[in-house]
This record gives C-alpha cells, sequence and structure tokens, in this order.
C-alpha cells in the first residue's frame, strides 16, 4: 500500500480532452455556486412567506406553515433529493414529465431537481429565522403601525421585517453557508459540483489525499468568503442606536 | 358639543376573565379626558378598544360618527384619523426621526415625499427637536423619543388622539417635557383621551376625569367635581387618590 | 400512478437490519462525537493558548467543509491511515470509514454545543470546587459538567436528530443503512417510489416524535 504523493497533480491532464484537473473543480465549484444561489433565492423568498405565515392572528396559515415546516425538517435531505429528482417527475403531467425527462439535458434536469430540493428544505429553515425575528420584536411595534393606519401588509413590509431581517443575519448566514456545504448531495445524483469533481479526480488520478485536500481548502475559502460578505452586509445595514443601548 | 369617541356598554374578555364591564362614556370634540386607576383596572385596554387594537365582543364604540366594532369598518383608515401614544413610544428604530414621520403619511395618506418631509420637519420643530431630525431612535433620550412619536401621531392630521401612560416608562426629570407639550396640545383644542397617573397634569388640563376600578368605570365627573369633592368619591377612588398623591 | 406498499411487508426482515444498521451508528457516532467534543470543549476553553488555537481550528475546519465530503474522503482515507499507524494492513470495512467520519465531524458541533454548556455554569461554581480542595479535573468531572451536561441535554439530543437523518449520507459508500436498503429493495421489486416514501416517513414518524420529546424535555428542564 504505497501512496504516491504529488501536490502537482492538479496540473496534470485529465485525459479528458485537453483539460487539466484544475479545470475540473473551476466548473465543480461553478456548479455548487450555482446550485446554492439559486436554491437560497427560493429559500429566502419562500421562507420570508412561510415565516411571516406562522405569525399571523387566526389558525390556518400559521398552521400550514407549521407542517410544512415539520414535513421538510423531518425528513432527511438525502430522500427529499431522491423524491424530486426520481418520484416527482413521473407524478407531473405527461406533457411536463416529458419535458423534464426528454427536453431538458441530464445536467439541466439534475440541476433543476436539486435547486427546488435545496430551496424547499432551505425554505423550513429560513422560515423559523424569520418567525423567531418578528417575536422578537416589542408587540407594540405591530400595534404602533396598525395605530397610523398601516395594513397588515404594510406593517410588516415597513415596520417588522425591516427590523426582523437585521436580527437574524447571523442566524441567516449560518443558512446560507449551509445551503453551499448541502448542495454537495447534489453529486449523489450525478450533478458535477465541487464534490463530484473532487471523487472523480480522486478516481482518475489516484491522488485523493491531494484532490481532497484542495476540495477543503476550497471549501474553507468559500466558507469565509461568505461569512465575510455577510459581515459586511450585516455592518452596512446596522442602525446607530438599534439594538443594544437603545432604550 | 358634539361627540368625537362615544363608548358604549363595552364588555370584553380574555376567555374567561372578564377585563371590561358595561363601560360607557364619551369624549366631546375638543374634551382632554383623563382616565386614571390601579394597574390591571382595563383603562389601557379601554383605550386600545378605541382605535381597535383590541377587539371586544360586546358594546359599541363609535369615533366620528364610525363604528370601530363593525367588520365593515375600514380600520386602518380609522386608526390613520385617531392619533395614538404610547407607553414605550414605539418609534421604529430601524427608520430616522424624519421617516418615521413620513412614512405613514406617505403609505397610508399618499402624501408626496416632499410634503411628508415638509410636515414632520415642522412639528419636530414644534416639538423642539429639529436639530435631530437625521438622527435614528436609538439615540434619542425616552423624553426626546416621546417627542418625537407625539409628532409622528400629529402629521396625521388626527382628529382625536390617544395617549396610552405616555409617561410611565420616563425618567422623572423627563416627563415634564412631554406633559408640556401634551398641555399646548389640550390648549390648542385638541380632543385627547389619556390614560395616565399625572395627577398635576389632570388637574391642570384635564376637563374630565374617569376613575376605572377591576374593568368597571367607577367615576366619571368633571375634573373640579373629582378633585375638589373627594368625600363624594367611591372608597376605592379616594384609596387611589391618596396613593397617588402622597408621591 | 397508482402506488402498491403491499411489496414492502415481505422485505420488512432487511430494512429492520436496515435501520439496526442505522441505529448502531447514529449510537455510535453520538457517543464517540460527544466525547471527542466534550475534550475539543475543554481545549478551547483551557488557558493554554496553543491548544485552545488548535481546538478552535479543528471546529471551524469541520464545520465549513460538507459532510458527504468527510464521508467520502475518509471512506478512501481510513485504511491508508490506518495501515501507516499500525503498519499492517488491516481491512477496514465502510462501515469503520463512515463512523470515523462522523465522529470526527460531528465532534466539531457537539462541543460548540458543550463549550455553551460550560460557559453558562456561573464562575463561581468552579472557584467553589477549588476552594474544597479539587483539582480542576475533579472540577470539572464532578462539578461543571455534570451541571453543563444537564442543561444542554436537550440540544444534544436536538444534534442528534440531525445526526440521525444526516446518516442516510452513507449512501454515497454504498454502505446498507436504512434509505440504502429500501432503495436496493425498491429497484429489486421494481417499486422503487412505494420504497422511498416508505423510508421518508419512517424517518419522518422517527424525527418528529423524537423532536417531540426533546421540545417536552426543553420546557421540563427550563422550569
Amino acid at each position: 500500500m504505497n501512496y504516491h504523493w504529488d501536490w502537482g497533480v492538479f496540473f496534470k491532464s485529465t485525459g479528458v480532452g485537453s483539460e487539466i484537473y484544475l479545470n475540473w473543480f473551476v466548473t465543480g465549484l461553478g456548479w455548487t455556486i450555482a446550485v446554492a444561489l439559486a436554491g437560497w433565492i427560493i429559500a429566502l423568498a419562500l421562507g420570508s412567506v412561510l415565516g411571516v405565515m406562522r405569525t399571523l392572528p387566526g389558525k390556518a396559515l400559521p398552521a400550514i406553515a407549521s407542517a410544512y415546516v415539520e414535513l421538510f425538517r423531518n425528513v432527511p435531505l438525502l430522500v427529499q433529493l431522491f423524491v424530486w429528482y426520481f418520484l416527482v417527475p413521473d407524478l407531473l403531467p405527461t406533457p411536463l414529465e416529458m419535458w423534464y425527462k426528454q427536453g431538458l439535458s441530464p445536467m439541466q434536469s439534475q440541476f433543476l431537481a436539486v435547486v427546488i430540493c435545496l430551496g424547499l428544505f432551505t425554505a423550513a429553515r429560513v422560515c423559523e429565522q424569520v418567525r423567531t425575528g418578528i417575536e422578537a420584536l416589542p408587540r407594540g411595534q405591530r400595534n404602533a403601525a396598525l395605530a397610523m393606519g398601516f395594513s397588515t401588509g404594510q406593517t410588516y413590509r415597513h415596520v417588522l421585517l425591516p427590523q426582523a431581517f437585521r436580527i437574524i443575519i447571523p442566524p441567516l448566514t449560518s443558512e446560507f453557508l449551509n445551503i453551499f456545504k448541502n448542495s454537495s448531495v447534489a453529486s449523489l445524483i450525478g450533478l458535477m459540483e465541487l464534490l463530484a469533481q473532487t471523487r472523480q479526480t480522486a478516481e482518475f488520478s489516484a491522488n485523493f489525499f491531494e484532490a481532497f485536500t484542495m476540495a477543503t481548502v476550497i471549501y474553507f475559502v468559500l466558507n469565509m468568503s461568505l461569512m465575510t460578505f455577510m459581515g459586511w452586509v450585516e455592518k452596512r445595514l446596522r442602525i446607530p442606536g438599534m439594538m443594544g443601548g437603545s432604550k | 358639543m358634539s361627540k368625537m369617541i362615544d363608548i358604549n356598554n363595552v364588555n370584553k374578555w380574555y376567555g374567561e376573565f372578564q377585563v371590561l364591564t358595561d363601560c360607557t362614556t364619551s369624549v366631546s370634540k375638543g374634551e382632554v379626558v383623563v382616565v386614571c386607576g390601579p394597574s390591571g383596572s382595563g383603562k389601557s385596554t379601554l383605550i386600545k378598544c378605541v382605535n381597535a387594537l383590541e377587539p371586544f365582543q360586546k358594546g359599541e364604540i363609535i369615533v366620528d360618527g364610525i363604528s370601530v366594532g363593525d367588520p365593515k369598518t375600514d380600520l386602518p383608515k380609522l386608526r390613520s384619523r385617531v392619533g395614538m401614544v404610547f407607553q414605550h413610544f414605539e418609534l421604529f428604530p430601524h427608520l430616522s426621526i424624519t421617516d418615521n414621520l413620513a412614512i405613514a403619511q406617505m403609505k397610508v395618506l399618499g402624501r408626496g415625499r416632499e410634503e411628508a418631509m415638509d410636515k414632520g420637519l415642522k412639528l419636530l420643530d414644534r416639538v423642539g427637536l429639529k436639530a435631530h431630525a437625521a438622527k435614528f431612535p436609538g439615540q434619542l433620550s425616552g423624553g426626546q423619543q416621546q417627542r418625537v412619536a407625539i409628532a409622528r401621531a400629529l402629521a396625521m392630521d388626527p382628529i382625536a388622539m390617544l395617549f396610552d401612560e405616555p409617561t410611565s416608562a420616563l425618567d422623572p426629570e423627563m416627563i415634564n417635557e412631554v406633559l408640556d407639550v401634551m398641555t399646548e396640545l389640550a390648549q390648542e383644542g385638541m380632543t385627547m383621551m389619556c390614560v395616565t397617573h399625572e395627577m398635576g397634569f389632570a388637574r391642570r388640563v384635564a376637563h374630565r376625569v374617569i376613575f376605572m376600578d377591576k374593568g368597571h368605570i367607577v367615576e366619571d365627573c368633571a375634573k373640579d367635581e373629582f378633585f375638589g369633592n373627594i368625600d363624594a368619591r367611591s372608597e376605592r377612588a379616594r384609596q387611589f387618590l391618596s396613593k397617588i398623591l402622597q408621591h | 400512478m397508482a402506488l402498491d406498499f403491499s411489496q414492502i411487508l415481505p422485505t420488512l426482515p432487511s430494512l429492520i437490519d436496515g435501520m439496526t444498521l442505522t441505529l448502531k451508528l447514529l449510537v455510535m457516532a453520538v457517543a464517540g462525537g460527544v466525547g471527542l467534543g466534550t475534550l475539543l470543549a475543554l481545549a478551547r476553553l483551557s488557558s493554554n493558548n496553543m491548544l485552545a488555537f488548535a481546538a478552535k481550528f479543528y471546529v471551524n475546519y469541520f464545520r465549513s467543509i460538507p459532510l458527504l465530503l468527510v464521508i467520502s474522503w475518509f471512506y478512501l482515507a481510513v485504511p491508508i491511515l490506518l495501515y501507516w499507524i499500525t503498519g499492517n494492513l488491516t481491512p477496514v470495512g465502510a462501515f469503520t470509514s463512515c463512523l470515523v467520519a462522523f465522529v470526527m465531524f460531528e465532534a466539531a458541533y457537539f462541543s460548540e454545543i458543550v463549550r455553551a454548556g460550560i460557559q453558562a455554569i456561573p464562575k463561581g461554581q468552579l472557584n467553589a470546587a477549588y476552594a474544597l480542595g479539587m483539582t480542576y479535573s475533579q472540577a470539572m468531572r464532578l462539578v461543571i459538567l455534570p451541571q453543563a451536561f444537564r442543561k444542554m441535554t436537550p440540544l444534544l439530543l436536538q444534534q442528534s436528530i440531525i445526526l440521525f437523518q444526516d446518516t442516510s449520507l452513507v449512501y454515497a459508500v454504498g454502505l446498507m443503512d436504512f434509505l440504502n436498503t429500501a432503495r436496493s429493495k425498491g429497484d429489486i421489486v421494481g417499486l422503487p417510489h412505494e420504497f422511498l416514501l416508505f423510508a421518508g416517513a419512517v424517518y419522518f414518524v422517527i424525527s418528529f416524535s423524537a423532536s417531540q420529546v426533546v421540545k417536552r424535555l426543553q420546557k421540563r428542564l427550563a422550569v
């Protein structure tokens, strides 16, 4: 069991086309970012709506949102991915099913399934953060907005949500980072994102220590950059005197 | 004098617990009515019923000819015509002072930005805080925040003002700056309903005083009668007054 | 699409075997993860700067990479690492590799919970233990950790529920856990959808019931 170290492996030809292994990592990173960002847009939009629903008066809407959260939080992500990729297409009306199975390239159909899966999965988490943020606001804020004649929609838009989102930036940041990490499940249905490219490099070159080291470094740097970015966002949105210090 | 706020036989329950019992009173145009009573007497609940921040189960409240409890009533519109000042100010911490003054004018009344800003600044000047226009609520003292809150309510050109313990969250040295603004407002003929323990203010400014206890309106009489003829007051009102006036 | 769940019953013995493997992995990973996590937490809180930094790096490192990456990597790496360490070739199954991956990965998450738990214990407790003549390790073992663990039990359980769901990722290396068994049985019988839905339902029922229990426990401990 001899292992041949070769840190120069990334610049060696893959034997596929004229690509070197580094190209594979770049392509993989591109897919990872695309999947995560597209999923995040869905998660943020749907999660916000669900989070608001959970704080509305009445019974039906909060119950629906809460059922959604329980369902998507208690089924493993991989099971959800299999459901979206293998099962849901068979349930679609025939024209849609044909479009999904034959109209799209394999890469496109994998991408679509992963994005929907990650988006809906993460939405449940975002929902809980948004709800927590809204509930953390003093009850008087809602009353003050209503007393000035704001409708419920305006109260959320102008008063509650701008404050709630500022409070929840830190937990939201960690969900944002999670969606990048979770996107690696896409490799299990064949989407060639970062982890899949890493595994492929490991198999092709047999230098799996180098390949996986490269992958962890990329994830690590990605993580740090996103964290720095979110810290910058948080700072930009900080309000003088709000939180701590405000009476 | 025509009745601006007419409260008729209002009853309210929290589940089994009755918080308001057969409350009947009214506030005429230009009248200043002070509502007092021990904590838990229902006075804050009653004033919140006037602009429907709290629902009530029985009875009727008419504000400027419009029934508050009627499900067909356009509540945002009604509320936009009645100003309210809260115990904890409830300025919107994520908006600057000028935006706090302008937002409801723009979003609820549909005024243009310039008009709303103009009006806001004029009122800010009136409460002596023009210099703080660009700051955020968290950067002001409690007394200053409450004066801004009064200006914010006035910016909507209200037909009446509701005050819900406007000074009870303030440090003692800041109470007078707020009471001065309220006194000035009363002298200009604003219709006011004030829940407050400030008996000095009541004595100087109020036309009528209402005393509540355990959800009942126990006393409802002219100011001179209330303070001048203490022996004719109910046992509970006398106890309350002797406690309050000692301090 | 008509669903036919009748074929699940005959395969129940294999499914139970799969679930046994899942639960075995879960219990061992939680035990190992909490153990290693506690050591990491103590290292991070220690006055030795080198030790604290190393622990912090470990935690941040594992928290910034996907679990699936660790599983895939360790599957290849653990046999070789063992060979380098012990010098002889020992066949290492996928189960062991996965277990090592889970323990090392989850330890990073458990350590954050343990650290917060220790920090939530008032400083006076440690001083009181010292005043009674205890050593650092006695104070930790007898005074601080028992209190901290009591407080953080709900959080540790919550993390374990997440871990329970994450065990399904061993699919990546072909380990026959509950999900993988259900998938392969479904394929063999020709009813993949039914078996997938059944597996999802089982995961849901277990996770959901467990989180309800944790919620109740949290309320009881809060009082």
